[in-house]
């Protein structure tokens, strides 16, 4: 059967490492000449050859966004449900090594917390968990679900990887999109960042988006996280994921996210600095390779660097974001998993949205399109 | 230049304009007004009545121009039919504009599932309006089905490339007992133009006016674009010869 593992075992880390830091500023005036970009040509984008490109990189990914995607920013906000964590990831705050109170929200705190974000506007949320198979796994996931779902137009998911059958559950139920992050391709390297939990088992995540698509969800989310292994090498796994993935499961969306590793209680540092211009070029790589991905920027990067990519390749933006479970009124207190950067309000960032041109979009989406069943 | 007729309302304009990927919800309904756009489409999945603020439905000046509902992200024919029921609710319209593009890069449109929503649609008394692929043979099984209009592509959704498929388009529009409405890929006026030019009833354009430098001034263009396309298939374009009349005719025997 093909799936991820096979697809992404026909390339060797080293070998295209090799080929990132070989390539020459022949190779990348090449690739910008060209309309219809290849996984190898994505290759070329990321390579440090291509930095001196930069700003015709953004000026082409500026101009292809708008075409594909308009002037407009889709806005979404978090929504953490649980901390608790059966998980050592060693950069993560809710690890499960981190000796900090734990807590899972209640219906009637979930409501209290939904309820905030309807105040702000909200109509996109991502619900977010740690690991904790036993208490926060699909029941508890399907009930939120169906408290939640009167009062937002879309529900994504960012959880534990589940069953087939699991996710066809959360289809059912009217869940937009699963986001998956592989963290890093590098099989050793994950090992040592996931020494412990059902997390450690590499190719189950691996394999994890082919069972999200073969579920029929709408969209699938993937990215690294950036700032374990080399961002560059670990970014053509993702890329050549994705491009395995939108043939297998061609009806489905994808978007690509950027967590660049933030602080967090107990967490490690970064082996490898993303810089702010490393990131745009990644974004940009991104863009010119595929128009149709959707690139997604959260509030772990800071206000200028948020402002000024509005404009350059991003459609969605997460604000305004709590990361621990009853950050927004019921416990604010909770133990987070990352320090937000930006924390303007919602009102703010929208401001900032027009300011560029852009028109902040709060609602693209109806719950009823997903969980019918022909 | 004469009205375009679809279902029980008519037209004096020939161009149709799609809300989605303005930045500025105040400069997409000045362009509305400039293009002097009779039906206008909205994505239902954009529409909320329950806020106001940074609402595309509430930006909308609905005295100006008809509403036309738009089905767009359903990948199923029953997606899009509860889609068309949920607009007839909301908007109280009984028009939908049928949008089944399963493939989410390209979004093209699913000619299976178009027909058999159609299908289902027509016979809940709806003014269908499909988005299809540039298709003659599914043109005439649309309109068996009860189809109000044909939209077929001129290319890509947003690719601004113009009428990649004007031989099938010229196809659809000699067989056709429906208005043609040629959606998609019209990037520039001079699209909209030779759209008009070779017959078709009208053009939707989005893209190339949302996402100009100047939507407003871009909006005007296309109205006389369109305009001037459709004057001129009334009038009747002069043939384009392809080599020289000849002055000893060939035939001139005959008459001697």
């Amino acid at each position: 059967m093909t799936d991820s593992k096979s697809i992404l075992d026909q390339y060797s880390w080293n070998t295209v490492q090799t080929q990132i830091y070989d390539t020459t500023d022949q190779d990348v005036r090449h690739v910008l000449a060209k309309d219809n970009l290849t996984l190898d040509d994505f290759k070329v984008l990321i390579s440090p050859a291509a930095a001196p490109y930069l700003e015709l990189m953004a000026q082409k990914t500026q101009q292809i966004t708008q075409r594909r995607f308009g002037k407009t920013i889709q806005l979404y906000a978090p929504l953490y449900l649980s901390n608790e964590c059966q998980n050592i990831c060693t950069y993560c705050g809710f690890s499960m090594d981190n000796k900090i109170k734990r807590k899972t929200l209640s219906n009637t705190e979930l409501l209290l917390e939904a309820m905030a974000l309807k105040a702000m506007g909200i109509n996109h949320i991502l619900l977010v968990s740690g690991e904790a198979n036993k208490t926060v796994e699909i029941n508890y996931f399907l009930n939120a679900i169906q408290l939640l779902k009167p009062h937002f137009s879309q529900i994504s998911i960012e959880v534990q990887p589940l069953e087939e059958f699991e996710y066809r559950l959360l289809q059912a139920a009217g869940v937009y999109a699963i986001l998956v992050y592989q963290e890093t391709y590098h099989r050793e390297v994950y090992r040592q960042y996931h020494p412990k939990g059902k997390k450690s088992n590499f190719d189950y995540r691996l394999d994890t988006p082919d069972r999200i698509g073969r579920a029929g969800i709408h969209k699938i989310g993937l990215g690294v996280l950036l700032g374990l292994e080399d961002w560059r090498i670990d970014s053509f796994f993702t890329a050549a994921h994705i491009a395995y993935l939108q043939k297998q499961y061609w009806q489905t969306r994808y978007s690509i996210s950027f967590p660049r590793l933030r602080p967090a209680t107990g967490s490690v540092e970064p082996n490898f600095h993303l810089a702010d211009k490393d990131l745009l070029q990644l974004i940009c790589a991104y863009r010119l390779w595929n128009e149709n991905l959707e690139i997604s920027i959260s509030t772990r990067e800071n206000e200028t660097f948020r402002n000024h990519i509005i404009p350059i390749g991003v459609t969605t933006m997460s604000a305004a974001s709590k990361t621990n479970p009853g950050g927004y009124v019921v416990d604010p207190q909770a133990l987070e998993q990352f320090e937000v950067s930006d924390e303007r309000d919602m009102e703010t960032i929208k401001n900032q949205i027009r300011k560029m041109g852009y028109a902040p979009v709060m609602k693209d989406w109806e719950t009823n399109y997903a969980g019918i069943i022909r | 230049m004469s009205n375009l007729h679809i279902a029980d309302r008519i037209f004096e304009s020939r161009l149709f304009l799609g809300t989605g990927k303005f930045g500025d919800l105040n400069e997409m309904n000045r362009a509305i007004q400039a293009s002097a756009s009779q039906l206008v489409t909205v994505a239902l999945k954009r529409i909320d009545q329950t806020s106001s603020d940074d609402n595309l439905f509430s930006a909308l000046d609905l005295n100006a121009f008809h509403l036309l509902p738009n089905t767009s992200g359903a990948r199923t024919a029953e997606e899009a039919v509860l889609a068309a029921q949920l607009a007839r609710e909301a908007l109280e319209t009984n028009w939908v504009k049928l949008e089944i593009h399963p493939d989410p890069r390209y979004l093209l449109p699913d000619p299976i599932e178009t027909l058999r929503a159609t299908e289902s649609l027509a016979k809940l008394g709806f003014v269908v309006m499909p988005y299809i692929h540039a298709d003659p043979v599914l043109c005439k099984r649309l309109e068996n089905a009860g189809t109000a209009v044909v939209m077929p592509l001129g290319a890509p959704i947003g690719s601004n490339k113009g009428l990649r498929t004007l031989d099938f388009l010229e196809i659809i529009i000699e067989e056709s007992n429906v208005p043609v409405v040629i959606d998609a890929g019209i990037g520039a006026p001079s699209d909209a133009a030779k759209a008009m030019e070779i017959g078709a009833d009208a053009v939707l354009v989005n893209t190339a006016i949302a996402v100009s430098n100047h939507p407003v001034q871009m909006a005007e263009a296309f109205k006389e674009a369109v305009i001037a396309g459709r004057k001129a298939f009334e009038a009747g374009l002069g043939k384009v010869e392809t080599h020289a009349v000849g002055s000893s005719p060939l035939t001139s025997f005959l008459f001697d």
